[in-house]
């Protein structure tokens, strides 16, 4: 059976190009970063490579970049280092209500600490509101974390507006960018950045390896305490091939992404308007233009995400969802129930996200097969039928 | 997440007894606090056999598998056999389910409780 994958939001293949830009530094040039001999230089050499070409994708110098395990860990960082190093400033932060859990979590664990966090509620769109956000700071306010494109509904924030306002008021401001660096164009000081998360699973690297831009001056206690790596702010030996590899994703991302961009768009909005035009009762989430190339994300009424899931994967077809029934902990999606959508269209939600990869074919089969499926799970559904009566 | 069973994503692919009865002696409908799904079964009852049952179910890939085998389990047993069918021998006779789907297997269980519950309130 061909397999189909849209889930490229959630992680994507390893460009060739990138594997064999790594493939040595497993092997011949294994050296650690940090050892003075030969092996050690070769190394170094190939990470600081690396941290220049984030830092130039960035708009932003190289000492700014620090080498993490991914996205995760770089809004770990910034949440609990800014929270710490400026607890004598102030206690509260303000982040969006449709942040992923990587910045969420943190923050209820900061709560616990005594830190007050402000969550702003988003539109339908799940937009922020700019006068919102400036009602809700304070004088004790020091972080603002806002994400630049959300990860299920593809919405995408006024970032640079956002940070006028934070730099206004000389609060640091963070954005999780995992879904669009390398995606989209992202310069540090055009955003009015002070922070940024990226990971390089989602551009086309390997897994376990992101970074985090710092601007420089800004006060940030070390994640990791150990040796002197990455200026002392993150101990740990370097994973060499991870960081090549990164690099080597940025500069091909940094090559294809214009182009890309539009291609994605194309075969996006034929996605949405197949699923809309053809299967009824359905409706987008999310926000019709200001939102990621490639991200499609439906909800289909009377039906629940994870059956609809499962059968697409029957079909070869890889996406996702954002139903109760899918999570491990039973609950909605909180970024679709931000959108104010009712429970049982965040049960029917499905997220199809589209990479270098696709092909035109691919969305006409899954315009082909999902109205089969939908068909075949109303059938058997017992609010299709209320509904219909 | 945990991956299904291969019993169990059977029965997901091909449903058993999926739809509805027309003049059915009972008819339970219940609901999930846990996820809010919803279950419906219907069932026919001819001298205390249990001679006809079919489901409706909105809900996720356990609870389509469960309804389709409590269906199952259930087709030409008496009313009061039926009735000792727990939900974990629902969730047995699909080679198990992962343990944050096991509420789902309850649903079926009291889809069936429900429906035979509606079939006493009618015949007496
Ligand atoms: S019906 Fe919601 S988890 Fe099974």
């Amino acid at each position: 059976m061909k397999r189909i994958y849209l889930d490229y939001a959630a992680t994507t293949p390893a460009d060739p190009e990138v594997i064999k830009a790594m493939s040595p530094y497993f092997t011949e040039r294994f050296g650690n970063a940090s050892s003075l001999h030969s092996f050690g230089r070769e190394a170094r050499s190939a990470v600081e490579q690396a941290r220049k070409t984030v830092a130039l994708f960035l708009g932003a110098k190289p000492e700014e970049i620090i080498f993490t395990s991914g996205g995760t860990e770089s809004n770990n960082f910034v949440l609990k280092g800014i929270a710490d190093a400026n607890k004598s400033k102030g206690n509260h932060l303000i982040i969006s209500a449709i942040e992923h859990h990587a910045i969420t979590k943190p923050c209820k664990f900061l709560e616990k600490q005594g830190f007050k966090v402000t969550y702003l509620k988003v539109d339908r769109y799940g937009l922020v509101d700019l006068q919102d956000l400036k009602r809700a700071i304070t004088d004790k306010t020091i972080l603002i974390s806002v994400m630049h494109a959300n990860n299920e509904i593809g919405v995408i924030q006024p970032i640079k507006e956002i940070g006028k306002i934070a730099k206004e008021q000389e609060i640091h401001f963070h954005t999780d960018a995992v879904q669009t660096f390398g995606h989209l164009p992202v310069n540090v000081d055009q955003l009015n950045l002070d922070l940024l998360s990226c990971s390089a699973h989602k551009l086309y690297g390997p897994k376990g390896v992101g970074a985090l831009y710092v601007r420089e001056g800004t006060k940030i206690l070390p994640f990791m305490h150990g040796g002197d790596q990455e200026n002392d702010r993150r101990a740990s030996t370097r994973n060499v091939a991870g960081i090549v590899g990164f690099g080597r994703a940025v500069e091909l991302a940094g090559e294809k992404i214009g182009r890309e961009e539009k291609r994605l768009i194309s075969l996006r909005d034929k996605l949405i308007r197949g699923v809309l035009d053809n299967i009824g009762r359905t409706r987008l989430n999310g926000h019709p233009a200001k939102r990621l190339p490639n991200n499609v994300n439906v909800s289909v009424k009377y039906i629940e995400g994870e059956s609809m899931v499962l059968n697409l994967d029957l079909e070869g077809i890889a996406c996702s969802t954002g139903s109760a029934c899918a999570s491990s902990i039973l609950d909605p999606s909180h970024v679709l129930l931000a959108l104010g959508l009712p429970h049982e269209l965040a049960h029917g939600s499905l997220r199809f996200t589209l990479g270098r990869y696709t092909k035109e074919e691919e969305i006409n089969y899954v315009l082909e097969v999902l109205p089969k499926i939908v068909g075949k799970l109303r059938s058997m559904s017992p609010l299709y039928k209320t509904k219909k009566k | 997440m945990q991956n299904y069973s291969e019993k169990v994503m059977e029965h997901f692919r091909n449903p058993r007894n999926a739809g509805e009865i027309k003049n059915p002696d009972g008819v339970g409908h219940v609901g999930s606090s846990v996820c809010g799904d919803v279950m419906e079964l219907y069932i026919k009852v001819k001298d205390n056999v249990i001679t006809d049952v079919k489901f409706k179910t909105f809900g996720c890939g356990a609870a389509i598998a469960t309804s389709s085998m409590i269906t199952e389990l259930v087709k030409g047993k008496r009313v009061n056999e039926a009735l000792k069918i727990s939900n974990r021998a629902v969730a047995e006779a699909l080679g198990g389910l992962p343990p944050a789907k096991m509420h789902c297997s309850v649903l079926a269980e009291e889809a069936l409780k429900s429906a035979v519950e509606d079939y006493h309130k009618r015949s007496f």
